[in-house]
């Protein structure tokens, strides 16, 4: 399951809480200022699951985020033949 | 792929003036989401502090209005007692609600308004500069403060408001969360919810959600410092807990 970030770095103050709260570690502190002088945060080639951590605790609101859709996998009982799992994944 | 998080559009699409790190950004997120969620844009008016918060107006698309320092539940009560049938809310600092504005939420939760109140505690005065407030903690080091606020020195003990307001009949909801990472974000938002949904119900009485927030630029330290140091020190002094309701 992959995940993918936007961040508004024109308007990140650079405060560095997403960098914090990252589970994969994915997100650094930019090295080049923006336009209002702030070192803006960045998402770096790392993984994301599309947890939405970053985006819960940004506080100018400025990350967006999305993630592939999972596929549903329900899991039923099947006959009980011997030598057969018996339960088994069923795609939908 | 699903879009999992977005701006609500409650929150104006414009940069806020706050400092890096500031609680009051993702105060004014989750009060918008709740408002989103709720389906009470078109009839929720909102009360701005004087404080840091005092251009919250600039943020919020809902009808706001600015009065004076302390005053928002004593309008808020006019207002609701006007128009019933819309959502009151005021969103008010710690110097705004616990130190110039004592007198009005008292006596708004003592005649048990239906209105909801957000609270933000951040433990200082962070518009005039850091100084100390009614509810810094003991030892904490603010402008006015710089051995740490020390009772024998005259400056007394942290203000508890939640505490006192739990004990007021006139009170249905007395909550006190904090912004100290996600989970704790995750409960304020259902907490401020609650206090929606309760006035949206009329519920008979105020609800009121205290809300610790971290000021990295009056405290000196780091955001994330400042936010773990909610987790170790000030949730010591004010406990996160549900006290009413």
């Amino acid at each position: 399951m992959t995940g993918k970030i936007v961040i508004d770095t024109e308007r990140c103050k650079g405060c560095g809480l997403c960098v914090v709260v990252c589970p994969k570690k994915s997100i650094v502190i930019s090295e080049e200022s923006n336009q209002s002088g702030y070192f803006p945060a960045r998402k770096t080639d790392g993984d994301c699951t599309g947890c939405a951590q970053c985006a819960i605790i940004c506080p100018e609101g400025i990350i967006e985020v999305s993630r592939e859709q999972m596929e549903r996998i329900r899991i039923v009982a099947a006959p009980g033949k011997p030598g057969t799992p018996r339960l088994i994944e069923e795609k939908r | 792929m699903n879009t999992v998080f977005k701006r609500t559009s409650v929150l104006k699409d414009c940069p806020t003036h706050y400092c890096p790190g500031c609680g009051h950004g993702i105060a004014h997120r989750l009060v918008a989401e709740v408002i989103d969620e709720l389906d009470i844009q078109d009839r929720t008016i909102g009360i701005a502090p004087v404080g840091c918060a005092v251009l919250a107006y600039n943020y919020l698309d809902v009808d706001m209005v600015e009065v004076a320092h302390g005053r928002a539940p004593a309008v808020a009560t006019g207002m609701k007692r006007t128009n019933p049938d819309k959502i009151i809310f005021s969103y008010q600092g710690d110097g705004d609600l616990a130190a110039i504005g004592t007198a009005e939420i008292i006596h708004a939760a003592h005649r048990a308004e239906r209105i909801t109140v957000i609270f933000i505690n951040n433990a200082v005065f962070g518009m005039t500069g850091g100084q100390m407030a009614p509810t810094t903690m003991l030892g904490q080091v603010t402008a006015t403060t710089q051995q740490g606020r020390n009772p024998s020195n005259g400056q007394g003990y942290p203000l508890q408001v939640s505490e006192i307001l739990a004990l007021l009949p006139g009170t249905v909801y007395v909550e006190r969360c904090a912004l100290n990472g996600v989970p704790g974000i995750r409960r304020t938002k259902a907490a401020m919810k609650h206090a929606f949904q309760l006035q949206m119900d009329d519920a008979p009485g105020l609800s009121l959600v205290e809300v610790l927030s971290p000021c990295p630029t009056y405290w000196r330290m780091s955001p994330a410092k400042a936010m773990k140091w909610i987790d170790e020190q000030m949730s010591r002094a004010f406990p996160i807990a549900r006290l009413k309701g």
